[in-house]
């Protein structure tokens, strides 16, 4: 399948976590995620288990820090609205650094950061041991609808030819002294966008006649994955069985 | 922005992933309606390019840029249900492969960012084209103002789920506003390019356009006069 191409998302490693099959490591990051949404409000320390569990997870998979650090950056825009969260909220007023700031505002955006980093950190983890081609087949193991893992295998295998498309045009626009200075040029790169669409749809025609003449009839043979075996569940439980029970041991502490 | 885990609670955050998945298993039969068993190849494809145009970003003002959407545009080109599927499974590899956000808050994305989108454009695009004058170059206006309000609707459905599920106590009031404010003028950036794409693909391919259907002529015989 999208074996052709080796991604940067994934690091190559034989170990324990790269070893178990995509399924598990599904289920146990979504596990793991949910237990830590459902932290109670009042609860602080189940962050750091949470931190912990992650923490050894990474070693474990020999996933180097400034590899995570350097994925994260995807949560910037979320960190700048978490930072003016305790601004904007309303309450009892405390002033950091000269800045009146809401002090529930301010345990809100703390909680949300935590809540929102640890789930980011999850998935780059899940991303970095396990192969797209993996995880796709973990989905489809997963019972999700066949159709829906199709569109995602054919999203996936060619978008990278749809950025090399987009970057060929780029040279092409910047090797005629384009650069985008303002927003009288986005017709330009609305033009780009176009024809990219026109590209993309005549490459679909194509890639769908070609499976017709090798006899494809509406579903693609599929490909099963390893199957897990109850001792994987067992492993892959251990990351989500930690989160779950500090969560509840929260829980417990607050209803008394 | 994508929705981070942790942001809307545990209930709310269920309700719109039930609300997701049934918008999905809706849109995977009109789908395959729209598309046959092209659906697979062209949907994937159609997907790959949201993926990319998303990341062509153009300046908004001084050191800041923006990006479209896609949903209302999507939509536009393939069709309301074929455009909900790409723009989901684009989120659904962003935040399995990218991080991108929550696995948690993947239903209120869906929600918010192929169904709320993809829907509001595109009704909005065919109750423009309904007023406007009966010709192929009033779908552009038409996607331009479907992609318009497709932003600041997403915002205010956002809005809404935070202040039945979010975790802070803000001023509900003043956070409507604030949002709307800066999502029409995102919005105002959406609709400029999606109104110019749309433009310059019915320049060339205007078969692929899926709202530019109704313009279609059938072919026309007319009979050389006798002599």
């Amino acid at each position: 399948m999208s074996g052709g191409h080796t991604h940067q998302l994934y690091v190559e490693h034989e170990t324990l976590v790269h070893r178990l099959p995509p399924q598990c490591k599904l289920i146990a990051v979504l596990t793991f995620v949910i237990a830590v949404v459902s932290t109670p409000r009042s609860a602080v320390w189940p962050y750091a288990v949470y931190a912990g569990a992650l923490a050894a997870v990474a070693v474990l998979a020999r996933i180097p820090a400034p590899l995570i650090l350097r994925r994260m950056v995807v949560e910037v825009p979320f960190v700048v609205f978490a930072l003016l969260l305790p601004v904007i909220s309303r309450g009892p007023r405390v002033d950091v650094l000269g800045v009146s700031m809401s002090e529930s505002g301010l345990a809100a955006a703390g909680i949300l950061l935590a809540k929102g980093t640890l789930g980011v950190v999850a998935s780059i983890l899940l991303a970095a041991t396990t192969r797209p081609r993996d995880l796709l087949l973990g989905l489809q193991h997963l019972r999700m609808p066949q159709l829906l893992v199709q569109i995602m295998t054919f999203m996936f295998r060619y978008v990278e030819v749809v950025l090399a498309e987009m970057g060929r045009m780029r040279v092409a626009r910047e090797s005629r002294g384009f650069r985008a200075r303002n927003l009288g040029q986005l017709r330009v790169l609305a033009h780009s966008a176009g024809a990219l669409f026109i590209r993309c749809f005549e490459r679909g025609e194509r890639v769908h006649l070609a499976m017709l003449s090798r006899g494809y009839s509406g579903r693609l043979p599929t490909l099963d994955g390893a199957q897990a075996r109850s001792t994987d569940w067992a492993v892959a439980a251990c990351l989500p069985a930690a989160a779950v029970l500090a969560s509840a041991a929260a829980w417990f502490a607050v209803g008394r | 922005m994508h929705v981070p885990d942790g942001f809307i609670n545990a209930p709310v955050s269920l309700a719109t992933g039930l609300v997701a998945v049934a918008g999905l298993a809706v849109c995977l039969r009109g789908a395959q309606r729209e598309l046959d068993d092209k659906t697979a190849p062209l949907a994937g494809l159609v997907a790959a390019f949201i993926f990319a145009v998303q990341m062509l970003n153009f300046p908004v003002a001084v050191g800041t840029s923006g990006h479209l959407m896609g949903g209302a545009l999507a939509a536009v080109l393939v069709g309301p249900y074929t455009g909900v599927l790409c723009v989901s499974v684009v989120l659904l590899v962003q935040a399995l492969f990218f991080a991108d956000g929550g696995l948690t808050a993947l239903g209120t994305n869906i929600v918010l960012m192929a169904l709320v989108t993809a829907v509001v454009g595109y009704t909005i695009t065919v109750l423009a084209q309904a007023v406007l004058p009966n010709v192929r170059g009033s779908l552009v206006p038409a996607a331009a103002l479907g992609a318009l309000v497709s932003v600041p609707a997403a915002a205010l459905v956002f809005v809404l789920l935070f202040a039945l599920g979010g975790n802070a106590d803000i001023p509900l009031g003043e956070v409507v506003a604030g949002m709307t404010g800066v999502h029409v003028l995102i919005g105002i950036g959406e609709a400029t390019i999606t109104g110019l794409t749309v433009g310059s693909i019915l320049a060339v391919r205007p078969d692929l356009v899926y709202a530019a259907r109704r313009y279609r002529q059938d072919l026309a015989i007319h009979h050389a006069p006798a002599r």
